[in-house]
């Protein structure tokens, strides 16, 4: 994924997994992951893949991975399961394709190429390929046991990366396929210095070992972010470093004292957010409209701030209704720089927050179908443990997710809080519907008369839209008489199978039309349920297709109360 | 020996009734049609709205009224209940049917006006009560437990099928039972000076075997512990209509002195009626003196006696000297017995000592 972001191409990613073999328990299964990539060029294809640590690079940017670890620790774990090599084939968009046969030579941590092809890359649509392909075998799993997991981790995925395409074939010969929704890409990350308060005494052995910088004075303003000529200067006299100080020079322990000043000295501007690459609030939603099509959704992506001098930004959606399943507790999703977080959920800091969150507050009670996504993005992910599964609690970070929750929770609320009044006003109508006929009923038979009175006067209700079909003007409904009731409420259901209806409801003040509920789109099987504020004459839906030549199928009620 | 006969008619009452649900009707009816949603106005029956009246001897409601109209969304159910049980006890009434409140229970779901269970049906009856201000009994709800009466009093049915037929309650040996014909009948006539009420069975026939009614010219009535309504109905129409004084014997503990109370003065749970209580009515025994003064066996109060006793006592019911004597003297003596007790010293020793002297001490 970063590798087509970073080159702004609307990402698509294949994985297949099939299963080799059965000896016992011990179960053996070929993956094969393909992207459509930038590509390994050939000479860093064996490092890149054979190598542990392979970066030697202290630049930092929000990226998906840190060290590229997971990669390689992937390649590794099948070679020490199933004593495989793993294939890796990548083109650039050059006119060939390069294959690698490795294994990892684990003591010496150095790659051995057991074969390299070349293939050619053809000319398609006036393009050549590019992407990466690895194909590796796994030993010592069980797919029925994890299968649930991998595809949660998919969802997940597609989710947080709406424009990317992504398809598994799992070994049973499923086809499962995220499709993106959207064609934009968040803007990819800038490439920065580190922060003097985020780094770390290994951090500055690397600057070191490559800044030509040969005072204190230079390293200090050129290798860090945000430090420039004054601020370099106030550093190191705080610090009580020489400026002319060779930073080759430095021993170790004079290294520890450096970044021990550098985290205290309170002068360096923070840091700003250009490194990172959060999703934005409008692909957020995206993701949870298309994996999760709830019926409510709101986002927030809160402004950037720093813990420990790592820049950091907080992005959240809460999901209402829809496939989110109902639960005791609201249900949680994390995401760290793209990547779903979907392991050993309690000891992480962002179920702690949620859990804290008073939601009944926020008007949901427990068995709602409520979901929180919590998207942390930062050039450092405050990982509680090596699996990196986990976040720890950074209070800066804690703080701008509780806040972040509590924006979109207020969204809800006044949204759960609209729909119950609705719901009220519903059932307030079905009420009088169902027993205001039997009191007059009853009364007449008290009375000795046998027609009852009307009630039309206390309620009424008319379909005024019967299993219409929709045609591509508006179509008006015959009018309701409103001038007895109080209250007056419009219900419309659309009851086609796939298409969709536009909506929109006027009523008669003066001896005016006015609009009283604006067009609006009813998609298939979806209902409209609005109360109408005001007293009017006559009030009258109105009903078109949404899409010329595709007809929709309506029901349409207006009821009124004399209260 | 002279005769008494009635002056009051179980005839006309029922008319009233009949006119009243009527109204009813014809009121909510006009209420729809001009657009109005129908209401009724009736006392609260809440507990802050229950007095004890020195006046009526007995709790009645006060001045606070409660307004159950259909335009509020939490009554209209309620509502449409109470309108349903109005037609519904109209129509028994028309067709000179009885029913009982399990029966009106049941014959709410043949109307698609379903009670979630008997105490919302019981609920509305009691809403019906309040507000014709008549008991359940005047539109022929009656109860389901039974009690019964000897004695010599002429009765005219008005039930159907028995239309004007007579009978004299001291037909049958064990007792007629007090049920919906005998509660809504004519008293004719009746040449007993007294109701002699008692709680239990087995007195109950040992006073017709050792003909009591004779003896102390009396009508006997049977409670089977705490008296059903139709029976506090039953005895306040005789004291009443036939103007005969009544004696409650019960247990000489702080329930059967309560049997007799309620009889007396009534309950709080019917507050709004004012029907069912026969306030010159005497608790005549047994008393707690008399435990000592007749030398019955007896027993030990247990908690829950004592309890109740220190309930009684601050009951307003309960501020005539003879009640607060003999609550005192349960407290200090610390005993009870029952009304068998005088068998100890023979099955007659109750009518022919206990009885004479205790009748001639209150008349």
């Amino acid at each position: 994924m970063d590798a087509t972001e970073a080159v702004g191409i609307l990402p698509d990613v294949y994985i297949r997994l099939t299963m080799d073999g059965q000896n016992g328990a011990n179960e053996t299964y070929t993956l094969r992951v393909m992207d459509n990539g930038s590509g390994i060029p050939a000479h860093q294809m064996p490092l890149a893949l054979g190598q542990f640590l392979f970066s030697s690079k202290y630049k930092i940017k929000q990226a998906r991975g840190t060290f590229g670890l997971g990669g390689t620790m992937t390649i590794l774990y099948g070679q020490i399961t199933t004593n495989k090599p793993v294939i890796v084939t990548s083109g650039t968009g050059t006119s060939r394709i390069v294959e690698y046969k490795l294994m990892i030579d684990i003591e010496r941590n150095r790659p051995i190429i057991l074969d390299r092809k070349i293939h050619v890359n053809p000319l398609k649509d006036g393009e050549r390929w590019h992407g990466t392909i690895v194909e590796l075998h796994l030993g010592k799993g069980s797919y029925a046991q994890a299968s649930a997991k991998v595809l949660e981790y998919l969802k997940q995925t597609a989710i947080v990366n709406p424009y990317a395409n992504i398809t598994f074939v799992d070994p049973k010969g499923r086809l499962y396929k995220f499709n993106r929704t959207v064609t934009q890409i968040p803007p990819p990350p800038k490439e920065t210095d580190p922060h003097p308060h985020g780094v770390d005494v290994e951090t500055i052995q690397r600057i070191i070992r490559s800044t030509n910088a040969r005072n204190m004075y230079d390293f200090m303003r050129r290798n860090f972010h945000r430090v420039g000529d004054k601020t370099a200067a106030q550093f190191l006299k705080a610090a009580n470093i020489p400026a002319k100080t060779n930073p080759k020079r430095l021993k170790p322990e004079e290294i520890v004292t450096l970044v021990q000043k550098m985290k205290e000295f309170e002068g360096f501007l923070p840091p700003d957010a250009s490194c990172l690459s959060p999703l934005g609030e409008d692909l957020l939603r995206a993701g949870v409209l298309k994996e999760l099509e709830p019926e409510f959704v709101a986002v927030r992506r809160r402004d950037p701030a720093t813990y420990l001098g790592h820049p950091f930004i907080v992005e959240i959606a809460i999901a209402y209704g829809g496939k989110v399943p109902a639960r005791d507790e609201v249900l949680l999703y994390r995401f760290a720089n793209k990547i779903p977080l979907v392991y050993d959920e309690s000891g992480d800091v962002c179920w702690r927050i949620v859990r804290s969150v008073n939601w009944r507050r926020y008007n949901v009670a427990a068995n709602m179908p409520v979901a929180v996504l919590i998207h942390l993005c930062s050039t450092k992910i405050p990982y509680k443990t090596v699996g990196k599964e986990i976040l720890s609690d950074q209070a800066e970070v804690s703080k701008e997710i509780l806040n972040a929750i509590r924006e979109v929770a207020r969204e809800l609320a006044l949204y759960l809080s609209r729909k119950e009044r609705v719901r009220r006003q519903v059932r307030r109508l079905n009420v009088f519907a169902r027993y205001l006929p039997k009191i007059a009923q009853f009364s007449a038979g008290l009375n000795g008369v046998e027609k009852p009175p009307e009630t039309d006067k206390l309620y009424r209700s008319q379909q005024v839209f019967k299993e219409y079909a929709t045609k591509d003007e508006f179509a008006e409904s015959e009018p309701f008489d409103s001038r007895l009731y109080k209250t007056v409420l419009v219900h419309v259901a659309n009851k086609h199978e796939a298409n969709a209806v536009n909506v929109r409801v006027l009523g008669m003040a003066g001896s005016q039309w006015t609009e009283l509920i604006p067009e609006s789109t009813l998609t298939s099987g979806s209902e409209l349920y609005e109360t109408l504020r005001g007293i009017f004459k006559q009030v009258k839906v109105q009903v078109k297709s949404s899409k010329p030549g595709k007809e929709g199928l309506i029901d349409a009620i207006v009821d009124g109360v004399s209260e | 020996m002279s005769k008494r006969s009635n002056k009051e008619s179980a005839v006309e009452r029922k008319g009233a009734v009949q006119k009243g649900l009527e109204n009813l009707g014809a009121k909510f009816c006009e209420e729809i049609d001009e657009g109005v949603f129908p209401w009724v106005e009736m006392k609260s029956r809440s507990t802050d709205n229950i007095f004890y009246s020195p006046e009526y001897r007995q709790y009645i409601l006060g001045d606070k009224t409660v307004r159950r109209s259909a335009r509020v969304i939490s009554h209209l159910r309620p509502f449409t209940q109470m309108v349903w049980a109005a037609y519904f006890v109209h129509e028994l009434l028309q067709q000179k049917k009885t029913s009982t409140l399990r029966d009106v229970y049941y014959s709410a779901q043949a109307f698609d006006m379903a009670f979630q269970d008997q105490s919302e049906s019981d609920n509305i009856i009691t809403d019906l009560e309040t507000s014709i201000e008549s008991p359940r009994e005047s539109f022929n709800v009656f109860p389901e437990e039974r009690s019964a009466v000897f004695g010599d009093l002429t009765i005219q049915y008005n039930v159907p099928g028995y239309e004007n037929r007579r009978t004299n309650l001291s037909s049958h040996p064990d007792g007629m039972m007090i049920g919906p014909a005998l509660t809504e009948s004519q008293f004719v006539e009746t040449s007993a000076e007294r109701v002699i009420v008692v709680e239990k069975g087995a007195m109950f026939t040992r006073f017709v075997e050792e003909r009591v009614h004779e003896k102390f010219n009396s009508i006997l009535i049977y409670t089977a512990g705490q008296a059903p309504r139709s029976t506090r109905y039953f005895i306040r129409r005789l004291n009443k209509e036939m103007g005969l004084p009544v004696y409650v014997f019960s247990d000489a503990d702080p329930w059967g002195m309560h049997i007799a109370m309620v009889i007396i003065s009534g309950s709080a749970n019917a507050a709004h009626l004012r029907q069912l209580t026969t306030p010159d009515a005497k608790w005549a025994g047994v008393w707690a003196t008399d435990i000592e003064g007749y030398k019955l066996p007896s027993e030990q109060l247990n908690e829950i006696d004592v309890k109740r006793l220190r309930e009684l006592k601050n009951d307003p019911r309960y501020t005539g000297g003879l009640w607060q004597r003999e609550i005192d003297a349960f407290v200090e003596s610390k005993r009870k017995c029952e009304l068998e007790a005088f068998s100890r010293y023979g099955l007659t020793h109750i009518v022919d000592k206990y009885l004479p002297e205790r009748l001639s001490e209150l008349s």
